[in-house]
């Protein structure tokens, strides 16, 4: 292993110690139980469809919580080490700005791994059926460019509040584009009128940078049929490639930032 | 990108990461742009949630909620065509959908306007009467803010489905419950000329002369219409009654 890989590596060990050290797995535990007892609770007042009624609140209570603590976390850290100026100690060492980005980014993929399997355990003990490892690979490829959108996020904003109100508006546009744009070119609406011609294409163009969340994880995979291969397919081509493409735009903004 | 004083140059990123990010924004998009276009499958539509769930979702604010519920159901419609895509919806979901919009927001009239402006178009004449029906029913809640869409309820049954007596229905709830100085003469006249349509010569011109002895008819112009209406309705009556007899 190369000099810069092992000092990658290390950076991403201290990221996993940061996360136990800040108590994230606890909070994470304490989420992920409080979640399947509300699912009990629904389960509970359901008068029918009781189990397909817990499966759906508690597949989509995780997803949304597994995200929200994950931006929080990556916020958090990298405002922190900001904040105590850890990361000009860094670059003052014999280490790349791609070396430290790369190994906090690793840090954080395997948090959002760690994360995703967490919530796969708890919905297997509501649906025990294989079709969870399928949700569960798919809510880890999510966390993942979710991770990256935060890092990127924190390394542009450097701030806190600026930062998590991008991801949690990039993450509801991008889990909600689909339908947008089904909106955007009802036929109801006049295609003569410039104005809709316009509104049309700019959601189309909005569509095209973003990743469409909205075929990730989805809980008709739990409640309905299992995805097939093809889904899966592009879904991890899809969050393997956007995640390269916010670490390379983070990586741009590092490097031109004056530390 | 604006550039403040503690930003490096764009030269100072490697080559080889400025190469990365158009090259990946170039496949994401290229993925993206290959991608099917999303569609709304009628089969998919699936019933709406029990009215608490939705109120509780709301958080206190069910306007909004309401708005996103009907562009959620008129999504439904995205294919080529309106007609066919509106005639393979179940009809008994949308009405569940309309009501729930309605009773989510009492005050919209989105609900009704699709009803009867867009379910209420389809080739098929059991879907059309449920919605007429749907919009009766609703109408009969509110009648002075909810009567125009009765009214255009009152034409499809006249002139597409061709029933004068359900058209005659509709313009006498009209008449009887559209009582509010905003709705239009018309719309309360409409069941006299409805009456008149059926061969009802002598209830039309008792029900048209009654209202214009009322006095309620101001305008100069309405007013000869409907005297000259009147006096074709006493031609026609006696033009038919020796044949009647």
């Amino acid at each position: 292993m190369s000099s810069t890989l092992k000092k990658i590596a290390i950076i991403a060990r201290f990221t996993l110690l940061e996360a136990l050290r800040t108590r994230l797995p606890w909070i994470a535990l304490t989420m992920a139980g409080l979640l399947f007892l509300g699912s009990l609770f629904v389960q509970h007042i359901a008068i029918a469809e009781t189990a397909r009624m817990q499966t759906g609140f508690l597949a989509a209570a995780l997803r949304l919580a597994t995200v929200f603590v994950l931006s929080l976390h990556v916020a958090a850290s990298m405002v922190r080490e900001f904040n105590d100026k850890g990361v000009e100690l860094l670059l003052a060492l014999d280490l790349p700005r791609a070396g430290y980005y790369l190994g906090r980014f690793a840090g954080f993929a395997l948090i959002s791994v760690s994360l995703a399997i967490l919530a796969g355990v708890v919905m297997l003990a509501a649906t025990p059926s294989f079709a969870v490892a399928w949700w569960t690979l798919s809510l880890a490829l999510e966390a993942i460019l979710i991770a990256a959108l935060a890092l990127f996020c924190v390394i542009t904003f450097v701030q806190i509040m600026p930062a998590i109100s991008f991801v949690v508006a990039f993450y509801l546009l991008a889990r909600g584009i689909s339908a947008i744009r089904l909106l955007s070119q009802s036929p109801l609406l006049s295609p003569s009128e410039w104005t809709n011609r316009a509104v049309a294409w700019l959601v189309d163009a909005l569509a095209w940078l973003l990743p469409d969340l909205g075929r990730f994880t989805l809980t008709s995979w739990l409640v309905d049929e299992p995805p097939g291969l093809r889904t899966l397919g592009f879904v991890a081509a899809q969050s393997l490639v956007y995640s390269a493409l916010l670490v390379c735009a983070g990586l741009y903004d590092l490097y031109r930032k004056s530390l | 990108m604006i550039r403040n004083r503690r930003e490096r140059p764009a030269d100072a990123v490697p080559g080889l990461i400025r190469a990365l990010l158009l090259v990946l924004l170039t496949l994401h998009v290229a993925m993206t742009v290959t991608q099917p276009r999303p569609t709304a499958r009628a089969e998919e539509l699936p019933a709406p949630p029990p009215l608490p769930v939705l109120k509780t979702l709301s958080g206190g604010d069910p306007i909004p909620l309401a708005q996103a519920l009907a562009l959620h159901l008129q999504a439904f419609d995205n294919q080529p065509g309106i007609s066919i895509p509106f005639a393979e919806l179940d009809y008994g979901k949308v009405l569940a959908w309309l009501k729930r919009i309605l009773e989510l927001d009492p005050h919209t009239e989105y609900p009704l306007l699709m009803a009867s402006h867009l379910y209420a178009q389809v080739p098929d004449e059991d879907k059309e009467r449920q919605m007429l029906a749907f919009v009766y029913q609703e109408f009969l809640a509110d009648p002075n803010h909810r009567w125009r869409w009765l009214a255009h309820a009152a034409i499809i049954a006249k002139h597409r489905l061709h029933d004068l007596p359900l058209a005659r229905k509709y313009a006498e709830a009209l008449a009887q419950h559209a009582t509010a100085p905003s709705v239009p003469h018309w719309a309360q006249q409409m069941h006299i000329f409805l009456r008149e349509d059926m061969g009802e010569y002598e209830t039309a011109r008792v029900l048209l002369g009654g209202l214009l002895a009322s006095d309620t008819i101001k305008d100069p112009h309405e007013l000869r219409f409907l005297l000259e209406r009147l006096q074709q309705m006493k031609g026609a009556e006696n033009s038919s009654s020796p044949s009647e007899k």
